[in-house]
């Protein structure tokens, strides 16, 4: 079958408008409550359901759904597809990592054998031959420094690299290649400047985040907890963006680019706007894995990760914020799931699940419900 | 105090060696309509083109209320009360009715501004005017990718009137509506006219009698006859330029 084929169902079934039927006014209730039906299964049903391991791995997808969700709005309705939040995911991670590590090795007496003066040096460092902590890694010794530059640099890092790309109108794929290709950077540098980060292994071992045990069974329900509410802050956030002025504006710019300069807006400071909110939602995403698993890694911040969270976003449906966390939810259990039972052969499973999304849905789980929507 | 709102001065273009302005002065009254005809090619678009920024002149100066246009970027020039209208109908497709009118009211149009952007009485009874005004106002909730191609050329005539803009640039405002569509077009241009200046492209010759000040012929990057209609359309070069080929 070709896809033109496959694409009609889809086509054809947005058409019908059986509004006033039962189905349909279920359907505008679950709209109309999306954010708090999300935030009953997130912070009751599923704590009162999953046992400590469950919710600890529930609470690491949640981490990748801020990613899905800055990509609703960053690619669902400014219309840039990014292929590299791994990278802001991966700056979140890392930063945090960072404090923490610092904090992991002032506490172990063994560190302060190696440095006969000034602040004790992280172990992978030493390995590698580094013997003074750089200068650069100094002031994340501090929370109050490290906190403010985890939401501030991945954020101000993506207004920088969008505003640069679209004020000379390079938009579409060719963002997308760009996006890639600093993906694929990240992940090099990453690896290659193994006595800064901690190379292929990445920053391992942290065990406490400003004295608090990360890994005692409060802390894993403490941590859900957080994770989850800060993730439904950011829905919130992303759906006052999407009700505003400004999320008419970034539908026109993603429709019609050419167009809304003849309304007066700049586009390039709309989507430079709306690609640095999803690397702010990223980031904290990647600041909430660091503390709920212990480490930060490449294996989180290079093209792989960066392209499953476009999957996430294209289950769950890009126009759907509330979908961009059913959808990584589905597809992280369906992952953990395919993983164990089909160990070589899994990521073939993810590869034809996104093809077959995009062709058969193109709007996702969220998509499904349109043709009791009227739409 | 100068009357002229649009001053063009020696102004050129050339795509690939092709001069589709050449030379060009052009000038424009406060409160005029002014219609540009000429055949095709004639580099009528790429003079409209030409003011609100979307082509940038290899020469020359477009002074608009004591501004360069020629340095500033596309919605700069908007802001600066510049309107343009495109040939095509382009309208916000999946926006209704009212959210196209709105996002064009011509204040706050920076991020945080729209991000805190209130739809207070004023801005509703502004796109409630205008609505009225387009023959739109039974369709504000319908989302505009559902309205007929003259609906379209209204709406997006509306998206200009609420901005508000001094000068109006309109590319062949009638092209593709019915008799009837284009008379109240005719009626709705005149009562917009009202208050400033337009420039107008168009090839319906009845129409363009209808509704123009003064006419300015243009022929191969040039002006070849400007002045009142029936002056043009008796000028010789002029009917050598349409009928001669």
């Amino acid at each position: 079958m070709d896809d033109f084929t496959l694409a009609v169902p889809a086509q054809s079934a947005s058409d019908v408008k059986p509004s006033g039927s039962r189905a349909a006014s279920v359907v505008r209730l679950l709209d109309r409550f999306a954010v708090p039906l999300l935030a009953i299964l997130l912070l009751i049903i599923l704590p009162a359901f999953a046992g400590t391991f469950r919710l600890g791995l529930l609470g690491k997808y949640l981490s990748f759904a801020f990613c899905a969700v800055g990509l609703v709005l960053a690619w669902g309705y400014g219309g840039i597809l990014s292929l590299g939040q791994g990278i802001f995911f991966g700056l979140g991670s890392y930063i945090l990592a960072m404090f923490m590590k610092l904090e992991s090795t002032s506490a172990d007496p063994a560190a302060a054998v190696f440095v006969s003066e000034g602040p004790p040096v992280p172990d992978f460092m030493t390995w590698n031959s580094v013997d003074v902590l750089p200068w650069w890694w100094v002031p994340f010794a501090h929370l109050w420094f490290t906190i403010p530059m985890l939401l501030i640099l991945p954020t101000a890092l993506a207004f920088g690299l969008g505003y640069a790309n679209f004020r000379k109108r390079v938009g579409g794929v060719y963002f997308s290649i760009v996006t890639l290709a600093l993906a694929a950077m990240a992940s090099i540098i990453i690896v290659g400047q193994q006595g800064y980060t901690g190379g292929i292994n990445g920053i391992t071992n942290l065990t406490t985040f400003a004295g608090f045990d990360i890994q005692s069974d409060t802390a894993v329900y403490t941590m859900y907890y957080v994770t989850a509410l800060l993730l439904l802050a950011s829905i919130l956030a992303g759906r006052f963006i999407l009700r505003s002025r400004l999320g008419k504006v970034l539908i026109a710019v993603r429709d019609r680019e050419d167009r809304i300069r003849f309304s007066g807006y700049d586009p390039a400071m709309f989507k430079g706007f709306i690609f640095a909110i999803a690397a702010l939602f990223s980031a904290i995403g990647g600041a909430m894995f660091t503390l709920q698993v212990g480490f930060a890694s490449p294996s989180v911040s290079g093209i792989v990760p960066s392209i499953e969270m476009v999957i996430y976003a294209a289950v769950g449906g890009r126009l759907s914020l509330v979908g961009a966390v059913y959808g990584t939810l589905v597809v992280g259990l369906a992952k953990s799931l395919l993983s164990e039972q089909f160990a070589n052969i899994w990521m073939y499973f993810m590869g034809a699940l996104f093809i077959i999304c995009t062709m058969v849905f193109p709007k996702g789980l969220a998509g499904i419900l349109d043709k009791y929507r009227g739409r | 105090m100068s009357t002229t709102i649009l001053e063009i001065n020696n102004l050129s273009v050339s795509f690939d060696g092709f001069k589709a302005i050449d030379d060009l002065n052009f000038y424009v009254d406060k409160n005029e309509l002014r219609v540009v005809i000429g055949p095709n090619g004639a580099g009528k678009t790429t003079l409209l083109d030409m003011i609100c920024g979307k082509t940038k002149p290899t020469y020359g100066t477009i002074e608009f209320n004591g501004l360069n246009l020629e340095r500033m970027l596309e919605f700069q020039i908007t802001r600066a009360g510049v309107g343009r209208k495109f040939q095509n109908p382009l309208v916000y497709e999946d926006l209704t009715v009212s959210e196209n009118l709105e996002i064009s009211y011509p204040k706050k149009r920076d991020i945080v501004g729209c991000l805190f952007f209130k739809r207070n009485q004023i801005v509703r009874d502004e796109i409630a005017r205008i609505a009225d005004l387009i023959f739109l106002k039974d369709e504000m909730s319908r989302k505009s990718a559902h309205l007929s191609h003259g609906q379209k050329q209204w709406l997006e005539i509306g998206m200009l009137l609420m901005q508000d803009p001094q000068l109006l640039l309109l590319d062949e405002p009638v092209a593709g509506m019915s008799a009837r569509e284009r008379e109240l077009t005719g009626d709705l241009l005149r009562k917009i006219a009202e208050g400033r200046s337009m420039v107008v492209i168009e090839h319906d010759m009845e129409f363009v009698r209808s509704v123009a000040h003064k006419v300015t012929v243009l022929h191969q990057g040039k002006i070849l006859a400007e002045g009142s209609m029936d002056r043009v359309q008796n000028d010789p070069r002029v009917i050598e330029v349409y009928l001669g080929h």
